[in-house]
């Protein structure tokens, strides 16, 4: 705040002295270094430099001055004013600092408090287990193919070579759907496996096809740690020309890598299947006691119930009857397929012990399994 | 299958070390599937010797009867002594041979012996039963042997007692597995070692004076050998070697008679059937029943017949079910120990009937009388036919062996002509299908393993063996070779797939759908779709509800859940009470799937013939038989949605959280959604909302909270709520593809208004005025806040919403912004009755 410029006085005024000048200022730098907060600062900074202070009543005089006097007496008097207002400056920046550190200190809060105020979610790991290995698949080229639950027995046996007499219908136990009448004759049941979609597949499409199908499957199983009647699978068809059982032992390898790791060995088993000949089924050396509890009853092996290997699933080169009822021309055109239970590879990939805590929907079991496996 | 190792041993000289999970391991390769190698009495250690009863003292006074006895045990006790033994059994006698172990022994268990007092006396060992010994659960007293063993002899051997069994789950194609012949032909293959075949046997020429044979229906049944047997001793037993392997098969021995035809069976895989001559009443004929005839099997069960059952008959009638089980009234007869006499009496005389039915003709029947046997197994599969006359020479031979039988002259063998198949076959066939190089050579050689006949040189002309009725195509043959080679020898490769096209729109967006509602804080779970009537009442459903018309199981799992859901509600609430239950208070879980709706039109799904593709007619009537299957979404939830903690107060799970559960839904399936009052069970008819897709009057789900009968009937948390959506009907006319909005960076000018309305007005319409109105500077609009009360009267309620405005090309006015709320209030009053609130 600056003086009002009055006009000359002609009042002779005297000068104020310089030794009060000093003391002026000297009790202003005072007053500010024992300023021990910016509250007591403000009251030293009125006190020192406001209106009433001394060395502002005394700059005030300098214009009532006789001319002589004003230039050094101007001098005197800023010189002094610089100098408190500087140290004015400098508390108040050091007084400034040291409040805001104790408010950042004082502010501190527990950072380890827990903050789960958003809900957590997460996604069945038999569906993230299904995409994984779908997306192994897409990546090679293969389409994803689904179809319905309820199927008509034709594409579920007929078209894959399982005859009405044939005994491997007996050997999955099938849900029948009641026809209009109330019988079993309806011709539809629950799909036991997903293979109809890959007949649906070949109907569908020209060849080449290359089909990944995951979807539900039913068989009159009671629930127990390792059955359930409603069960995921997830099967794969090749058809192309010149497609051969070494194919279809490339592709298992390359799945097995990426699903549950390198350097585990697979034992490719003959068998039957009617739809595929020959057949196949993988076992896959048991990862946790990799065939060591193999007839050694001190180390028995949960897992693998102490045989050594797990089984994958089944597979094989399609039989050229099933090409035949999907209109598929056999003399051109050979394929494979596959199938993989998802349960089981959830079980074993991830340490499961008991089926039913895939079925049940317990969260506890779903949670951390998050968003993908 | 049950196969002794010791058995196996008999028909491939097997190495000596080699141990059951060695054979098991090489089987295994081949493709027998065995499923589990038992140790028989592997822990078993002597001495267990053949003693004699040389006395016996009733003890009494305990609660049991107790007997002190000496036993002669020739030197097995070092001493030759008579031994000192207590028993506990009592049915034996002075002079049986019964088997004896001794202290020092250890019994399966383990279990060791030792000298003991007991009862008041010394037991220097113990004699032994069935069960004690491995052999069998059999505890009714101890064994009492045939009496031509000598005390002493050591009983470890004679009983056979320490072996090892591979059980073999036989696949339906390896129906001449089921035999030691067929398992040994595959045990020799594996090793590379001969086959010593049992089936090779000296066999009579048939000829006329055997049993008179009648064959009605040479489709049903193309083979029928018979023999018989006479002068068989009644009393005759079952030698110990018999009734051991008998036992290690699986199979309980009964009398001699029908474990030698039981023993053929496994022997030869060759199902045998002993008639009782002197109790079958004139020739045997085969032919189908007559509907409605009767029959009672060996079981005791007397069976009503169709007429497409193939029977054994008699001049009496049906005397068994061709392939499945012989009938009660020509039974064997047990021996009966006629105690004045001494002689046994039963049957003396028995017929020996070796057949081959059609394997459809028996699988029908064992199916229809829900009767399989060891036979109908076989039979089903596959019987070698030209086994049938070895099979009934071995039989006889033992009859003549071991019951003192005399073989008669006569030899019926009646045969329908059996043409040999001939497979032609590319003799590079096995190499195309394997993608490796075998070579002529090998494919020959491999099929000349496995029993067939190979001619021809690039082209190969093939004759299976008659054991092996699977081998009929091309195929058949190549997987012998493969199989045979090694599954682990063909080389990978992967196949050259064409450039792919990734996920389908609908598979991304069902993927989406899960993530967002997982982000959301729902976790997924998996339900039964089977569902009963129960379900539907607790969700409070009217009679005519057509949720209540269901895809129906002919074999449910359970009686009570017939039916396959039409919603995906009571699967996901029993999941949610489950976990309840559990004391998972705070929930939200979602589960997507389908659901299962009977067409208006139900019809029966055809089965068009399978050596060509079906038309596509046949095509549309198969699709036409199966329910509508569409995929749904579902939540629920209950207790907290948001928890409370340290930061404050959380919030309770409701209807708004189910409602923006398909905002959510929706969102992921880039559709639109708009949200109207609804009313359906099981939701509560004041806070139930009804999903549409925007524009349109598409109804595709519903979300609120449920009605409080339903949830005390599913005993539920008080106000759970829950959202059902139809994915299929959501997106049925695809996502829009989003336009990129022109983001505009001129200030926004804000501008509030609250406007009472009546209670009754949905807030959605009220927004949708205001956006109307507003026209396009309006940029956003948000609901902030909903107010009942004195001041708004009785009947109303003040909504209070935010309007965000602004331009793309310029600063708005404080006119122009005012004009534009003055046109969306505007709207409002028009449309909804709304007075604008005093500001």
């Amino acid at each position: 705040m600056s003086a009002p410029n009055k006009s000359y006085d002609p009042v002779e005024v005297e000068a104020l002295k310089p030794e009060e000048v000093e003391r002026a200022r000297d009790e202003a730098l005072a007053a500010f270094a024992a300023a021990g907060s910016l509250d007591e600062l403000k009251q030293a900074k009125v006190a020192h430099t406001g209106d009433r202070s001394a060395l502002s009543l005394a700059n005030r005089e300098i214009g009532a001055l006789p001319p002589h006097a004003k230039a050094a007496a101007g001098k005197l008097i800023g010189q002094a004013r610089g100098a408190v207002n500087q140290a004015l400056a400098r508390r108040q920046g050091e007084l400034e600092a040291e409040r805001d550190a104790r408010v950042l200190v004082e502010e501190a809060v527990d950072v380890t408090l827990p903050f789960d105020r958003a809900p957590r979610g997460a996604r069945h790991p038999l569906t993230t287990l299904a995409e994984r290995i779908e997306d192994t698949f897409v990546a090679m080229g293969y389409e994803v193919a689904e179809g319905p639950e309820v199927e008509a027995e034709w594409l579920n046996f007929d078209a894959l070579n399982l005859g009405p007499d044939h005994p491997a219908r007996s050997m999955q136990d099938t849900f029948f759907v009641q026809a209009p009448d109330g019988s079993a004759d309806s011709g539809v049941v629950l799909r036991t496996q997903t293979s109809p979609v890959q007949i649906r597949s070949m109907l569908d499409r020209e060849p080449p096809v290359y089909v990944i199908c995951p979807g539900r499957v039913y068989r009159t199983d009671e629930l127990d740690a390792t059955h359930t009647p409603v069960f995921r699978q997830l099967e794969g068809l090749a058809v192309d020309e010149g497609i051969t059982f070494a194919d279809l032992k490339g592709t298992i390898e390359l799945l097995v890598a990426k699903l549950i790791g390198d350097g585990l060995e697979l034992r490719w088993r003959p068998s039957y299947f009617p739809f595929t000949e020959p057949s196949a089924e993988i076992d896959l050396q048991c990862f946790v006691c990799r065939g060591e509890s193999i007839g050694n009853p001190d180390r028995p092996c949960r897992t693998c119930s102490s045989e050594g290997w797990i089984e994958l699933g089944g597979c094989g080169v399609v039989n050229p009857r099933v090409l035949i009822a999907a209109g598929v021309d056999p003399n051109r055109y050979s394929g494979f397929a596959f199938g993989l239970g998802l349960e089981r590879i959830l079980m074993n990939r991830h340490s499961v012990a008991d089926m039913r805590d895939m079925v049940e929907g317990d969260v506890r079991f779903t949670l951390p399994f998050g968003m993908e496996i | 299958m049950r196969v002794p190792l010791s058995w196996l041993r008999e028909y491939v000289d097997l190495p000596a070390g080699e141990t059951g999970r060695d054979v098991a391991a090489r089987l295994v390769r081949a493709g027998l599937e065995v499923e589990t190698v038992e140790q028989l009495n592997g822990d078993l250690k002597g001495p267990l010797v053949v003693g004699q009863v040389l006395s016996i003292e009733e003890l009494s006074g305990f609660k049991k009867p107790i007997r002190h006895c000496f036993v002669n045990v020739g030197d097995a006790n070092g001493t030759g002594e008579p031994q000192e033994i207590v028993c506990g059994a009592t049915n034996f006698a002075v002079g049986d041979k019964v088997v004896v172990v001794l202290p020092g022994a250890v019994l399966p268990g383990p279990f060791p012996i030792a000298a003991r007092q007991t009862y008041g006396h010394t037991s220097a060992g113990m004699i032994c039963s069935a069960r004690e010994l491995g052999m069998g659960d059999d505890h009714n007293g101890i064994i009492v042997l045939p009496p031509e063993y000598e005390p002493g002899t050591d009983a470890i051997e004679l009983l056979q007692l320490v072996d090892e069994v591979l059980d073999i789950a036989v696949t339906p194609d390896r129906g001449y597995c089921l035999s030691m012949r067929g398992v040994a032909r595959e045990a020799a293959a594996a090793y590379g070692l001969p086959l010593a075949d049992p089936a090779l046997l000296d066999v009579p020429p048939a000829n006329s004076y055997g049993y008179l044979v009648k064959v009605a229906d040479p489709v049903g049944c193309d083979r029928f050998v018979a023999r018989t047997v006479v002068g068989i001793d009644p009393g005759a037993k079952s030698p110990i070697w018999l009734q051991r392997r008998l036992q290690k098969a699986g199979i309980r021995p009964i009398s001699l008679t029908v474990d030698i035809t039981n023993y053929v069976m496994l022997e030869v895989g060759q199902p045998l059937h002993a008639y009782d001559r002197g109790r079958v009443d004139g020739p045997i004929q085969v032919r189908r029943a007559q509907e409605g005839e009767l029959l009672t099997t060996l079981d005791g069960v007397k069976r009503k017949l169709s007429a497409e059952d193939l029977l054994i008959c008699d001049n009496s009638g049906p005397i068994g079910l061709a392939g499945v089980m012989g009938g009660a009234s020509t039974e064997i007869l047990d021996a009966v120990l006629d105690p004045e006499t001494g002689e046994s009496t039963g049957s003396t005389e028995v017929i020996i009937e070796a057949a081959h039915f059609d394997s459809v003709s028996v699988a029908r029947t064992a199916k229809r009388h829900k009767l399989p046997s060891e036979a109908s197994k076989r039979f089903e599969r596959g019987v070698d036919p030209e086994a049938a006359r070895a099979a009934a020479q071995r039989a006889v031979d033992l009859l003549v062996l071991i019951a003192g039988g005399t073989a008669e002259a006569g030899v019926t063998d009646i045969a329908a002509p059996h043409p040999l198949r001939t497979i032609t076959i590319a003799a590079d066939l096995p190499d195309r299908v394997a993608g490796t190089v075998y070579g002529r050579e090998t494919v020959a050689r491999r099929l000349q393993e496995v029993g067939c006949s190979v001619a021809g040189a690039d082209v190969l002309e093939v004759t299976p063996p008659t054991w092996r009725p699977d081998l009929t195509d091309p195929y058949d043959l190549v997987e012998e070779v493969i199989r045979l080679e090694g599954y682990d020898n063909v080389p990978a490769r992967m196949p050259t797939v064409p450039p792919g096209k990734g996920l389908t729109e609908a598979q991304r967006m069902h993927r989406r759908v899960g993530v967002a509602l997982a982000a959301a804080g729902y976790v997924e779970v998996n339900n039964y779709p089977f569902v009963g009537e129960a379900a539907f009442d607790a969700l409070g459903l009217e009679k005519d509800d057509r949720r209540r018309r269901t895809v129906k199981l002919v074999n449910p799992l359970n009686d009570e859940e017939p039916a396959l859901r039409t919603t995906l509600l009571p699967g996901l609430l029993g999941a949610l009470r489950r976990n309840v239950g559990r004391g998972n208070t705070d929930l939200a879980i979602y589960e997507t799937g389908t659901v299962f709706l009977p067409k208006d039109e139900l019809s029966v799904a055809p089965r068009p013939a399978v050596d060509r593709r079906p038309t596509e007619a046949e095509l549309a009537e198969l699709d036409a038989a199966l329910p509508d299957q569409p995929r749904r979404v579902a939540v629920a939830l209950a207790g907290e949605r948001l928890p409370s903690g340290w930061w404050g107060k959380g919030a309770q799970a409701g209807w708004a959280d189910a409602v923006e559960a398909g905002r959510t839904v929706a969102r992921a399936a880039g559709v639109e959604l708009t949200v109207r009052q609804g009313q359906l069970m099981p939701w509560h008819p004041g806070r139930c909302a009804e999903l549409l897709v925007a524009g349109t009057d598409r109804v595709v789900g519903h979300a609120g909270e449920l009605h409080p009968r339903v949830v005390k009937a599913l005993g539920l948390p008080d106000r759970t709520s829950a959202m059902q959506i139809d994915l299929d009907l959501l997106t049925a006319d695809g996502a829009e593809r989003v336009t990129g909005p022109t983001v505009s960076a001129y200030p926004v000018a804000t501008q509030d208004v609250a406007l009472i309305v009546d209670s009754a007005v949905p807030a959605a319409d009220v927004e949708a005025a205001l956006r109307a109105g507003a026209g396009e500077l309006l940029e956003a609009i948000r609901l902030f806040d909903v107010f009942t009360g004195e001041q708004v009267g009785e009947g109303k309620k003040s909504l209070a919403y935010a309007l965000r405005f602004r331009a793309v090309d310029r600063t708005l006015t404080a006119d122009e912004a005012t004009a534009a709320r003055e046109a969306a209030v505007a709207e409002a009053v028009a449309r909804t009755g709304a007075v604008l609130r005093g500001v």
